[in-house]
């Protein structure tokens, strides 16, 4: 019951907005994301006191197809629940600051009615509502995306984005319908098939099948994360859109796609997955270096940005496809930590570009000598990002490095680029607009205000966590990922 | 039995009606008796052959069966006539002098699509479709000073005309073959034929049946007739014909196919399964390229009618399981989508004298409702999930996919195509500034039309949230 409130909510206050204006709606939409919060941590303590079962909710949902709207948090998806559910109210206290938005009250209501989206895909346990909370997680992006853009290359850059993800998740809702006929009736249940994941996890299906199979799920993770050569709508999305909504994007709902490999590929297709490991492998290494190199050329502080994140997704998809239980949990650390690295790059991004109107690291310079409290929240995202110890990123690419080493000694070698080329990158975005010579900002730009300062603690709180004891997390995640070996290991 | 019987009573009642010239007394008057024909309809629920004693004579009701299948799909008809009333509202605001006979002619052809999704005799189906599109004819013609309606009428009625000569010269070669008109003694017949020679009849009967209603519900490559006849109807016709002319054309296809002729299955399948790759193929792409907001729903609604005949190939003879279950959610997801399109399109078109895309544009700023009701119904006609058009291809999907998977996939990817095309009215709305010469003042709405589109939208999610209290049904 707990986990249908923790999903439902968000949409409920999302209607509510309807009826609220000004800063009644800024009232409802921030209290009901920090309430969402509370309730999130709520569930985290149900689950340490009493375990996942305490956390499953199960409705006959079309019965006479054998679904079920089954939901359900372990640790997994617990850490992608709280990530969710911290992420959102600084998303929207971003777009508190955006005034220029017209129609604000639908903004915040479509980042709620997100939400939902995002909760349901990480807690769904039947297929077919974790597809449907797939597509329903689209539909506001898509709206946050393009109706608030002032890009005029809008409608193109948010179409081909709709379009990439549809067409991916629809070949994964046709790998699911497959899977669906094979499986057998539930328990209980007068339907001859269930699409619940337990079911699909007992399928023992050939490995030629598979192999095709695989390529179906893989499809739309593939264009949600994205990896490599399925990433072309994403540096547009994400430049062009909104702040709040490319942090969506790049926050949260590019850990769609990682949390689906780890729960609905892997142990849905293992021989599937070990037939295409390499090749996945290869790609997601592309994607790495090709993302690094393009970041070094970028002067748009937010595509610099975009590229970056395109590289160290390769970095996490290298770790998870590396089938090592190191690789698997330096996933889940690193999804927490980038989720929490990237929203605070973006908000730094957006802070600037608020002041001077501008994102261009050409215009910019010399920005720390009034800026400081804006600068050091930058640096300490910045060193998060390039994976300084003590910092998220550190312990996160630590585990997944390690992991890809286990996989091939010279993958490891070479997605290990990541880290320097990284550094390189962003110390020089760092260097170009808050260092160096002075420009026409540089007397006039005001540092970070106390609400701002207040967005930024939880993230800095985050990075220094995740670094200094990422136990809390590796630990909840851990029966999970085991188990996923398991699964993977019978065959 | 008693729904077409009250239709047909309140039917002339209402052309009496006419002569007190008052249109402000029409609509609701309508509107009171399709709710009660509604409700009635409702209480035959399980009281399947059960007919009401006053009629209870072999001549009706070996001629019409009352069974669950009839009362789910009379129900979605005469939801969807219920449903669109209110966009009749402008005709009343005008003064319009022929309303009465306009009402009288769309219970008429309730009358009819009653009889098709109810009948047991193909002459009771030759003779319902045969009410339901003479009354089209007219009504497609109903705005006379336009040459476009006139066209649509014209063009509707003569190629309907030669339909209805191919439909009915394959019943007289079906009976010939086998010497019955009853669907169960049909079956029988087919199944066992007396007489071997009368085999080629017999199959040529079936085609020219498949091939006169393929034409009634706008199937490739029968439907030549739609985008115009569409386009050039006024509006609100245009969205009845779109839905309960598809609605009950499918359920006496379907019951025509699995009742009368499962035997003859090996003319009609491939037939029926080329018919779907092609209508989904034309209509699809047809669609993509329009510029006009209601001629692409033209198109969608042929595009529509190869999803059903998607659902057709899955019928295995009887008229429950999820063929029919499909049939009957994707008719109703898609009536309930298409009713909330043409609302908002006809408030657009009567205001802002815009037919086209652009003539959408900046909707989301002045009716914030009109365009969330047509977003929902464009992602409904899309098959979006949160809508019932999700579900409606689903359960298609699924009930197909046992049976032959390369159209269920040949299915998915053109609903790819008509995720493009039904984005654009939405891009329109929201993303596209405004072009000069399209007036930005927010357009009209009454209160009942208000109501009517949040019911309208609310049903779609509600359709697309808790499919499971309906998917079971039949």
């Amino acid at each position: 019951m707990l986990t249908a409130f923790l999903v439902f909510f968000p949409l409920a206050a999302a209607l509510l907005l309807h009826f609220a204006k000004g800063a009644a709606a800024r009232a409802l939409a921030l209290g009901a994301a920090l309430l969402e919060f509370a309730v999130a941590v709520f569930a985290a303590i149900t689950y340490a006191r009493s375990g996942p079962a305490s956390l499953d909710f199960n409705l006959n949902w079309i019965p006479s197809a054998g679904i079920t709207f089954h939901l359900g948090i372990d640790g997994l998806s617990l850490c992608l629940v709280l990530l969710t559910t911290v992420l959102v109210p600084i998303i929207l206290l971003t777009a508190f600051r955006h005034e220029e938005y017209e129609n604000p009250g639908a903004f915040y209501a479509l980042v709620l009615f997100m939400q939902t989206g995002l909760l349901g895909v990480f807690t769904a346990l039947d297929a077919f509502v974790f597809y449907f909370f797939w597509e329903v997680a689209l539909i506001p992006i898509y709206f946050l995306a393009g109706a608030w853009s002032r890009h005029e290359r809008r409608i193109q850059i948010t179409f081909k984005f709709f379009l990439y993800t549809i067409i991916g998740s629809l070949f994964m809702l046709a790998g699911f319908v497959y899977l669906y006929m094979q499986t057998g009736p539930a328990a209980g249940s007068l339907a001859a098939h269930s699409s619940d994941l337990q079911a699909f996890y007992n399928l023992k299906l050939g490995a030629s099948t598979q192999a095709w199979l695989f390529w179906l799920i893989f499809a739309a993770f593939a264009v949600k994360m994205p990896i490599f050569p399925f990433h072309t709508w994403q540096p547009d999305t994400y430049t062009e859109s909104p702040a709040p909504a490319t942090m969506l994007l790049s926050g949260i709902m590019l850990k769609m796609g990682i949390y689906g490999c780890l729960r609905w590929l892997l142990p849905v297709v293992p021989l599937g997955v070990s037939q295409w490991q390499q090749l996945v492998e290869v790609l997601a290494i592309i994607g790495i270096v090709y993302g690094a190199i393009i970041a070094i050329r970028q002067d748009d502080m937010k595509k610099l940005i975009a590229y970056s994140s395109l590289s160290h997704v390769g970095l996490m998809i290298a770790g998870v496809f590396s089938l090592k239980a190191i690789g698997l949990q330096g996933a889940v650390v690193q999804m927490l930590a980038h989720g929490v690295n990237v929203v605070g790059m973006f908000l730094v991004a957006d802070a600037i570009e608020r002041r001077t109107g501008t994102r261009s690291l050409a215009d910019l310079g010399g920005l720390t000598r009034r800026t400081p409290l804006l600068s050091v929240c930058f640096l300490v995202m910045l060193l998060s990002t390039v994976a300084l110890p003590l910092t998220g990123g550190f312990v996160g690419e630590f585990l997944l490095l390690e992991g890809v080493y286990e996989f091939n000694a010279w993958a490891g070698a070479v997605a290990g680029l990541t880290i320097i080329f990284s550094a390189v990158y962003l110390l020089r975005m760092y260097q170009r607009a808050m260092l160096g010579p002075e420009s026409a900002y540089s007397d006039t730009i005001t540092d970070l205000s106390g609400t701002e300062l207040l967005m930024f603690v939880p993230l800095i709180v985050l990075v220094f966590w995740l670094g200094l004891f990422p136990g809390t997390f590796l630990h909840l995640s851990e029966p999970v990922t085991s188990q996923i070996l398991t699964v993977v290991g019978r065959y | 039995m008693l729904p077409l019987v009250l239709l047909s009573v309140f039917g002339i009642v209402n052309l009496f009606l006419g002569f007190l010239r008052s249109n402000r007394a029409l609509m609701p008057f309508v509107l009171v008796v399709l709710a009660l024909v509604f409700g009635l309809n409702l209480l035959d629920w399980n009281h399947a052959g059960s007919i009401s004693g006053l009629f209870d004579s072999p001549y009706i009701s070996q001629m019409l069966t009352v069974d669950n299948y009839s009362v789910a799909f009379s129900g979605i008809v005469l939801l969807t006539a219920l449903l669109l009333l209110p966009f009749s509202n402008s005709y009343v605001a005008a003064g319009e002098p022929n309303l009465a006979e306009y009402y009288s002619l769309l219970l008429f052809s309730l009358v009819g699509a009653i009889m098709m999704v109810s009948y047991n005799h193909l002459i009771m189906l030759f003779v319902g479709i045969e009410i339901l599109s003479i009354s089209m004819y007219c009504l497609a013609g109903s705005d006379k000073r336009n040459v476009r309606s006139n066209e649509a009428a014209l063009k509707y009625f003569l190629q309907g005309a030669f339909a209805t000569g191919i439909l009915l010269f394959g019943m007289a070669l079906l009976y010939g073959a086998t010497g019955t008109f009853q669907l169960s003694d049909l079956a029988t017949a087919v199944a066992a034929p007396a007489n071997q020679t009368l085999q080629p009849m017999l199959y040529v009967g079936v085609l020219m049946m498949v091939i006169g209603i393929g034409f009634k519900v706008s199937a490739a490559p029968f439907h030549f007739w739609t985008p115009d006849v569409y386009e050039g109807t006024p509006t609100f016709f245009t969205a009845f014909m779109s839905t309960v002319v598809k609605t009950a054309g499918f359920a006496a296809f379907l019951k025509l196919l699995v009742v009368a002729l499962p035997a003859a299955s090996t003319v009609w399948l491939p037939t029926i399964a080329a018919m779907c790759v092609l209508t989904l193929l034309l209509g699809n792409i047809g669609a993509a390229v329009q510029t006009s907001a209601k001629r692409m729903l033209a198109y969608s609604s042929v595009s529509h009618a190869g999803y059903l005949l998607l659902g057709l190939v899955a019928g295995q003879g009887k008229l429950s399981g999820p063929a029919a279950q499909g049939i009957f959610f994707y008719s109703l997801a898609y009536s309930v989508a298409t009713v909330a399109a043409f609302g908002v399109l006809k408030l657009v078109a009567d205001q802002r004298q815009r037919e086209d895309y652009a003539g959408l544009a900046g909707l989301g700023r002045t009716n914030p409702l009109l365009a969330f009701v047509l977003t929902v119904a464009m992602l409904s006609l899309g098959g979006i999930p949160l809508t019932g058009g999700f579900f409606g291809k689903f359960f298609i999907f699924m009930a197909v996919a046992p049976i032959n998977i390369w159209l269920v996939v040949f299915a998915v990817v053109m609903s790819m195509v008509g995720i493009y095309y039904y984005l654009r009215p939405v891009i329109a709305m929201y993303l596209r500034p405004a072009e000069p010469g399209v007036p930005q003042t927010p357009i009209v709405v009454d209160g009942f039309q208000s109501i009517t589109l949040v019911v309208l939208a609310a049903l779609t999610l509600i359709l697309g949230i808790l499919p499971g209290f309906l998917s079971g049904l039949l």
